[in-house]
């Protein structure tokens, strides 16, 4: 958690129509770092999400990426091939729905083995060694590595997603609300993995949530989003703890009493 | 050896075709069907033949339609293949279609409007029971009775809407429209692209189509604002003359089919045009071409793009039927190859099952 | 020389020029697919109005066409095609590989070598190699600028964890130059080896799509595979009952209604040539 920001931004603002979305954010993530965002629906985190992963433009403001040779990149200046090239090696993303981020019908090995091939693997059974062991590392049985992910529980679908997008070892992850539509029970379970997987790959995640319990458990630092505005951020435990902002005082009061 | 080669295609494609002729002339005994016969009396074949075939001229439609046996769709394929190969000038103006001398004008939104509802030669509320009267040849035909219309101004009834404000205005163009006989269609086709493939589409297919949008599959709740049928004048201005010079007549059917809109943010609710305009007397095709051109503007409207018949790429790229017969009928042509290789493929794939 | 009245090759000079400009950009780009103004021909779509096309586009008066179709010179189209040549080009028609100039094909790539100099035109039904995976051409055309083929990769890999093998026999998908995937037509895919590297130029013309796609002489032309699956051209295991080629792609032919089958050759010219040395050799 040293050294150089692997993403940071500065001045980000966005608006649709007279409502803003984003004013003047700013943020920065280091590797190996996991930085959650947290605010209530409609508070412009997930579209903080989009700009930052370059899938949405903003207004005013610049995201940059520091590559692994330490050579930094506007991610906005970036072309579609270079963006999606980034996107299937140094990043990854996990959406909410399970379905944005899977073929439903590509088996669970075809899912995982796609990364691999995207990246230039060519060996039928390393590939499919390799597909096993992520099963595995998800807690999914391994035979069920030709099954569709159709037939697979919800649960299971969102920790498949994420063995396909952890396979090739990116560096910086995006977590688009990874527990949204789960039971109580499959998302506590879920956070504990992602939980372990992070800290054993050493990778930087930058994760939306409107579960502060969730922030509490996996984040470092915490950023808390308000009608577009940073509102308060800092070290999870301080602002979580000793909240400054009287809306994070509200955020964090309604979790207790809840 | 019992087995030898099969060789002999040339002959039996000379025999099949001779064959083919022989058919298409029918019983020797009966007279031969003159091209003026099918023009005259088999004319809205002949005005198909033109609108899908891309082409008109009365006289070649009817040819294909006798070399075809009556087959419109090969009729038109082989009036395309024509046409490509004719030299071309230059893109005539746009014809006015306000000033048309009109054989029939119906709307189905005013009871009464300037210039008046002109029925024409219509299968419109005819009974339809066979008439066995025609069965029998030599009868006459009486007059029909005749009334002037020419001296009528007959504006058009959406001019009459957007007199109110409550049509969409059509933003007007100098541009030339794209020519997709020059250049393939390229996605997102705009309007006059693909205006044009639907002129040239098959009549069954925007047919079905329109119809799925009155069923369902699309949200269209159209009315027959216009049809209206008759000549227009067709004319070309030569750059080195500067003003244009009339070329002739041809006879068109135009419809305009009006839509509701319930607005979006930046527009009122308005009515909006599906436009639909075809050669000869064509309107079946030129009711369905506008239902269908009015889903194909769901995008650009802001309406959720859904239904088949508002997918550009679906509808363009199989509402040709010279494309679709080509491709459906070359399944005739041999594939051995392929299939030689399926078979061993399945052995191979069978031979290992059984070997597990 | 040329009948009816129509121009040398059927297609007026303007046409045949906007023709050999998107062949000129096809083959500055191997294996990119080039859209291009298809003009009605007077055979149908998906006859081979693509190849036909091509062909008027490059034949001149000193050329010499062979046309195949399923390998054969005397299937039924071949000869339709070879016919509509002789009638507005006025051009000679051969049915020997060797002697051709050009080669208008349907589903084949001649058995014996072809040399540099000579064209080969395949008749192309569906340019588009990633189509059954994905329909919608404007993501195809995108996957094609991005070099994102991780799609085709995944059909090969369910592929071979379903049934142990690639399921593909004919079309069988290529890599040309290293960098566009392309389909080869739908020749089988024991043709596919001849394409890599070939002394020929190969040219492919899809009508009714209304492509043109090209693969100049000596590029490197690659079947999909994986390194532990490696690609492997299939043919009946049988020699030819007419000329004894253990080499050649068989048809087979059944000789009677109680299950006999016989394998012969599919290029009827190949077959022909060998067995007319047997019978000089005795």
């Amino acid at each position: 958690m040293s050294g150089l920001p692997l993403l940071e931004a500065a001045g980000l603002s966005l608006r649709f129509g007279p409502v803003p979305a984003l004013e003047d954010v700013s943020i920065e993530v280091y590797p190996g770092e996991v930085v959650a965002i947290v605010g209530e629906s409609g508070s412009g985190k997930t579209t903080l999400l989009r700009v930052l992963s370059g899938m949405m433009r903003p207004e005013a403001g610049v995201v940059r990426y520091r590559d692994p040779e330490g050579t930094v990149h506007g991610v906005q200046e970036m072309g579609e091939a270079a963006l999606r090239r980034l996107h299937r090696t140094d990043w990854g993303f996990v959406h909410q729905n399970p379905r944005d981020g899977l073929r439903m019908r590509v088996s669970a090995g075809g899912n995982i083995g796609e990364r691999l091939m995207a990246v230039g693997a060519r060996h039928y059974g390393n590939i499919r060694a390799e597909a096993a062991e992520w099963l595995r590392r998800v807690e999914i049985e391994p035979g069920r590595i030709d099954g569709m992910p159709a037939l697979f529980s919800g649960g299971m679908q969102q920790r498949l997603q994420i063995a396909r997008t952890l396979v090739t070892r990116p560096r910086l992850v995006f977590m688009d609300e990874p527990t949204g539509g789960l039971d109580v029970s499959v998302q506590a379970r879920l956070l504990d993995m992602i939980r372990a997987l992070v800290a054993d790959l050493g990778l930087a995640v930058l994760i939306v949530t409107h579960d502060i319990a969730a922030a509490r458990l996996l984040a470092h630092r915490l950023l808390v989003m308000r009608r577009g505005r940073v509102v308060e951020q800092g070290l999870t435990d301080r602002v979580l703890d000793d909240p400054q902002h009287e809306y994070t005082q509200l955020l964090v009061a309604s979790v207790l009493a809840a | 050896m019992a087995y030898v080669a099969v060789k002999g295609g040339e002959r039996a494609i000379e025999a099949a075709h001779a064959w083919l002729a022989e058919e298409r002339r029918g019983d020797p005994a009966l007279p031969e069907l003159t091209l003026a016969q099918i023009e005259a009396q088999l004319g809205l074949a002949v005005d198909r033949v033109m609108a899908e075939g891309a082409c008109h001229d009365r006289g070649l439609a009817a040819l294909a339609i006798k070399q075809a046996r009556g087959d419109l769709i090969e009729a038109a394929f082989l009036l395309r293949a024509y046409r490509t190969t004719l030299p071309r000038f230059g893109a005539s103006n746009p014809i006015e279609t306000d000033a048309m001398r009109i054989r029939r004008r119906i709307s189905a939104t005013y009871k009464e409007l300037p210039g008046g509802q002109v029925l024409g030669p219509t299968f419109d509320y005819t009974h339809r029971l066979l008439d066995f009267a025609l069965a029998a040849e030599g009868g006459t035909v009486p007059p029909a009775p005749e009334r002037r219309t020419d001296a009528v101004p007959m504006p058009r009834v959406t001019g009459l809407l957007a007199q109110e404000g409550l049509m969409a205005p059509e933003p007007p163009s100098e541009a030339e429209p794209p020519d997709l006989t020059r250049e393939p269609l390229g996605f997102p086709a705009d309007r006059p692209l693909r205006l044009q493939a639907l002129a040239r589409g098959d009549e069954g297919f925007l047919l079905s189509l329109g119809y799925s949008t009155q069923r369902g599959y699309g949200n269209a709740h159209p009315f027959v604002g216009e049809i209206r049928m008759g000549a227009v004048t067709v004319e070309f201005e030569p750059p080195e003359l500067g003003f244009p010079i009339e070329l002739g007549e041809i006879t068109v059917t135009e419809c305009q089919m009006v839509n509701q809109f319930a607005g979006s943010r930046t527009e009122p609710p308005q009515f909006t045009r599906g436009y639909g305009l075809v050669f000869g007397h064509g309107e079946r095709k030129a009711m369905a071409m506008a239902l269908v051109d009015r889903a194909l503007r769901a995008e650009e409207l802001g309406e959720p793009v859904e239904a088949p018949a508002q997918n550009q790429e679906f509808v363009l790229y199989h509402c040709d039927n010279v494309e679709a017969t080509g491709f459906v009928e070359h399944l005739k042509l041999p594939h051995y190859v392929d299939f030689q290789s399926e078979l061993e493929k399945i052995r191979l794939l069978r031979r290992e099952a059984e070997g597990e | 020389m040329t009948a009816l009245g129509y121009n040398f090759g059927y297609l007026d000079e303007n046409t045949k020029r906007m023709i050999r400009r998107a062949l000129l950009k096809a083959v500055a780009i191997p294996g990119h697919q080039v859209p291009f103004g298809a003009r009605e021909m007077p055979l149908p779509y998906g006859w081979g109005t693509g190849g036909i096309a091509v062909t008027a586009s490059v034949i001149g008066a000193s050329d010499r066409l062979k046309v195949i179709d399923q390998g054969a010179d005397d299937t039924t189209n071949a000869v339709s095609i070879r016919r509509f040549f002789a009638r507005v080009a006025g051009v000679e028609t051969t049915e020997r590989t060797t002697d051709a100039t050009i080669i208008q094909t349907r589903h084949r790539i001649p058995e014996t070598p072809l040399r540099e100099g000579q064209i080969l035109v395949y008749q192309v039904p569906m340019p588009e190699p990633l189509f059954r995976l994905e329909p919608r051409v404007a993501e195809t055309k995108r996957m094609h600028a991005l070099a994102d083929y991780g799609l085709m990769h995944v059909k090969l890999y369910e592929d071979i964890a379903r049934h142990g093998h690639v399921a593909i026999s004919y079309n069988y998908p290529v890599l040309v130059g290293g960098r566009y995937l392309m389909s080869p037509s739908p020749i089988p895919a024991f043709d596919n080896p001849k394409m890599d590297r070939m002394p020929a130029l190969q040219l492919f013309g899809a009508g009714r799509e209304k492509r043109i796609y090209a693969v100049p002489p000596y590029t490197a032309v690659r079947s999909l595979d994986f390194e532990d699956h490696p690609f492997q051209p299939v043919r009946a295991d049988a020699p030819c009952a007419l000329c004894g080629s253990r080499e050649s792609y068989l048809d087979e032919v059944v000789v009677d209604d109680r299950g006999g089958r016989m394998f012969v050759c599919s290029d009827t010219d190949y077959c022909s040539t060998r067995q007319s040395h047997q019978e000089a050799a005795e």
